[in-house]
C-alpha cells in the first residue's frame, strides 16, 4: 500500500528512522497514529471491562454510512463520522432495557441498529455512483493522508474525551464492576452508562477517519483485552493498555512503510500476536503469574 | 457518626409498596433498634429484597412512612453498608478483590484517586484492615472472578464495611454458599455485629444458619409482616395468623426450626427472580 519510491529497509535502524521521517505525510500518520492509539486505547478499557464490545464494533461499522451519507449530501465526511456515531451511541442508550444493568439485555437492541445501519450505507454508496474508490479509505483508512487540520482536530477531540473519561473514570469502574451497591451510594449509573456510550462513539468517530471502519475495532479491542490478561490491577492494566496500542501502531506504520502491504494489517497482526501471547502467558503460568 | 443505641434505626409505620400494579406489601409496621442483628424472613415473592431497597431509598414507598438513621430513607446511604442480592463476578473478570473493597471506599467520587502519598496510606490501611477482619487476606490480590463463592461473599462484606456504616444490609449473603461456609459466614456477621455496635438487617432465605445470633426477626407475609424475638415470631401460631393459613413449625432435635406449610415450595434456592 505504501513502498514509497525509495524507501529501502536496510540493517542500518539509523538510516532507517531518517527514512521514514523523511515525508510531512509519514510525519502526520504517526502524530495521528499516537493519538489514536492513546484514546482508543483508555476508552477501549473500559469497553472490554464492562463487555460492551458489541456495541464498540457496532458504532465502528455505523461509521461507514455516516460518512458515506456525508459525501453523498456533498459535506465532509467528518461531519457524517461524528453524526451518526454519537446518534448511533444514543439510540443504543435509548433502546437499551430499562431495567437491570446487564450488559447481555443490550445485544439485541445493538444487532437491530447495526443491521440498519450497514442497510444504510449500501443505499447511500448505490446513491451516489462512482462513489466506489471512496469505500476502500472508509473501510480501510487513510493513515497516510492526514492532514495537520486534521491532527488538530485529533488532538482536540482526544483530548476531550480523555478528560472527560478522568473525570468520571472512578465512578465508572464502580458502575462497571458492581452496579448495584454503586447506585445504593448515589452513582448515576444510567447516566454514567449513557455519557459512556457517547464518548465510545465520539472516539469511534474519530478513531476511524484515521482508520478506517474496520481498525478502529481492532485498536479498541485488542490492547485491553490484552492488558487485562496480563494483570488485575486496574491502574496497571490501563498503562498496559497505552503501551500495547503505541506499539503496534508505531511499528505497524514503520512496516508498512518500508513493504507493500497496508498498514491495517500490520497493526492488527502485531496486537494479535500480543494477544495469543498473553494467553499463552497466562495458560502456562497461571499459578505462577500473580494477580 | 453512630445514632444513640436507643434510637431505632429502621422505622416504618403502615407502609406499603406497589411495583407494576402489583402490591409488595401494605400496613408493614416494623421498628429495628440500633445495634442489633435483625434477620427479614418470608417466603418467595414476600417482598424481602424490596424491602432492603425501599430502606435504601431505591424503592418509593407508596404508602405510610419509613425513616432510617432517623431520617428520609435514601439520605444517610453513605452510613449504610449494602450488599445486594446475589451477585457472582463473571470468571472472566480481572479486577481485585482489594480493588472491589477500595471502590466500596471511594469508588463514588469524581475523577481518579488523588496522588497525595498520606490519603493513599491512609486508604490502603483501612482497606487492609477490613480485609483483615473478614479473613480475606489469602485471596484478596486474585482476581476477584477466580475465588470462590464464599471468598467473593467476604470481599463483598469487607466492601460493605470498608467506610465504617452505621448500618449493614445484607441481601441473602449465605445463599448459593455451602453449609460450612453458611456458619462461618453468619458467624462472622454476628462478631462484626457485636464488635463494631453495628445494626445488621439480614435477609435469609433460611433462619437456621442464624438463628444463634439473632436479636429479632422480622417475618414479612402477605398481611405485612411480624416482628419480635425469633421465640415469639417464628411459633405456628404467629404464623398461622400472618398468612391466614395453617402453619407448623417444628423443633428439629438438633435445635433447626422447619416451617411447614407456608405458601411456597419447599425447596431453599429458588427465589431469584425476586426483586
Amino acid at each position: 500500500m505504501l513502498a514509497v519510491a525509495g524507501a529501502h529497509f536496510t540493517w542500518n535502524l539509523a538510516d532507517d528512522f531518517r527514512q521514514l521521517f523523511e515525508f510531512p505525510f509519514m510525519v502526520n500518520a504517526f502524530r495521528a497514529g499516537t493519538i489514536v492509539a492513546v484514546v482508543a486505547g483508555a476508552i477501549g478499557w473500559f469497553m472490554v471491562l464492562r463487555r460492551q464490545a458489541f456495541a464498540g464494533h457496532t458504532l465502528a461499522l455505523v461509521g461507514f454510512p455516516g460518512a458515506a451519507g456525508a459525501i453523498w449530501l456533498g459535506v465532509s465526511a467528518t461531519w457524517g463520522f461524528f453524526g451518526f456515531c454519537v446518534g448511533a451511541a444514543l439510540l443504543i442508550a435509548w433502546l437499551r432495557p430499562e431495567r437491570g444493568e446487564g450488559y447481555s439485555e443490550e445485544s439485541s437492541g445493538i444487532g437491530v441498529v447495526q443491521a440498519f445501519a450497514l442497510a444504510c450505507g449500501f443505499l447511500f454508496v448505490s446513491l451516489y455512483r462512482g462513489f466506489l474508490n471512496g469505500i476502500n479509505a472508509l473501510l480501510f483508512g487513510s493513515f497516510l493522508g492526514v492532514t495537520n487540520g486534521q491532527v488538530l482536530v485529533l488532538l482536540i477531540v482526544g483530548g476531550a474525551a480523555l478528560t472527560a473519561l478522568a473525570a468520571v473514570g472512578r465512578p465508572l469502574l464502580f458502575t462497571s464492576i458492581d452496579p448495584d451497591v454503586a447506585a445504593a451510594r448515589g452513582v448515576r449509573v444510567r447516566a454514567l452508562s449513557v455519557l459512556f456510550l457517547v464518548l465510545l462513539g465520539l472516539t469511534v468517530a474519530e478513531v476511524s477517519q484515521i482508520t478506517g471502519t474496520l481498525l478502529v475495532f481492532a485498536l479498541l479491542v485488542m490492547p485491553p483485552a490484552t492488558a487485562q490478561l496480563l494483570t488485575a490491577r486496574p491502574g496497571v492494566s490501563v498503562a498496559i493498555t497505552v503501551v500495547i496500542g503505541l506499539l503496534v501502531t508505531w511499528l505497524g506504520l514503520a512496516v508498512a512503510y518500508f513493504t507493500p502491504y497496508p498498514i491495517g494489517f500490520f497493526v492488527t497482526s502485531f496486537a494479535f500476536a500480543g494477544y495469543v501471547g498473553a494467553a499463552a502467558l497466562r495458560r502456562g503460568g497461571r499459578r505462577r503469574v500473580i494477580a | 457518626m453512630r445514632t444513640a443505641l436507643h434510637a431505632d434505626a429502621i422505622d416504618a409505620r403502615d407502609a406499603a409498596v406497589r411495583l407494576g400494579g402489583r402490591t409488595v406489601w401494605e400496613h408493614l409496621d416494623l421498628s429495628i433498634p440500633a445495634g442489633e442483628f435483625v434477620a427479614v424472613l418470608g417466603p418467595n415473592g414476600a417482598g424481602k429484597s424490596t424491602l432492603v431497597k425501599t430502606v435504601l431509598g431505591l424503592v418509593p414507598l407508596t404508602h405510610g412512612t419509613l425513616s432510617v438513621l432517623g431520617a428520609e430513607p435514601g439520605a444517610r446511604n453513605h452510613d449504610i453498608g449494602y450488599l445486594p442480592q446475589r451477585r457472582s463476578f463473571d470468571a472472566g473478570l480481572r479486577v481485585r478483590g482489594v480493588d472491589v473493597v477500595r471502590l466500596g471506599l471511594d469508588g463514588d467520587k469524581w475523577g481518579l484517586p488523588r496522588p497525595g502519598r498520606r490519603r493513599q496510606a491512609e486508604a490502603r490501611r483501612r482497606v487492609d484492615q477490613v480485609i483483615g477482619l473478614v479473613d480475606a487476606g489469602a485471596y484478596a490480590d486474585r482476581p476477584v472472578g477466580e475465588v470462590s463463592g464464599g471468598e467473593q461473599q467476604r470481599i463483598l462484606i469487607a466492601q460493605a464495611l470498608v467506610r465504617r456504616p452505621a448500618m449493614l444490609l445484607l441481601d441473602e449473603p449465605l445463599d448459593s454458599l455451602d453449609l460450612p461456609n453458611q456458619a462461618a459466614v453468619a458467624a462472622l456477621v454476628s462478631r462484626i455485629c457485636r464488635a463494631e455496635g453495628m445494626t445488621i438487617l439480614m435477609v435469609a432465605h433460611d433462619v437456621n444458619p442464624i438463628l444463634p445470633y439473632l436479636d429479632h426477626v422480622a417475618y414479612l407475609g402477605s398481611g405485612g409482616a411480624v416482628c419480635g424475638s425469633p421465640e415469639q415470631v417464628i411459633t405456628s401460631e404467629t404464623l398461622s395468623r400472618l398468612f391466614d393459613t395453617p402453619i407448623e413449625v417444628l423443633h428439629a432435635s438438633d435445635g433447626r426450626l422447619v416451617v411447614v406449610g407456608q405458601p411456597e415450595p419447599p425447596a431453599y434456592h429458588v427465589d431469584r427472580h425476586e426483586h
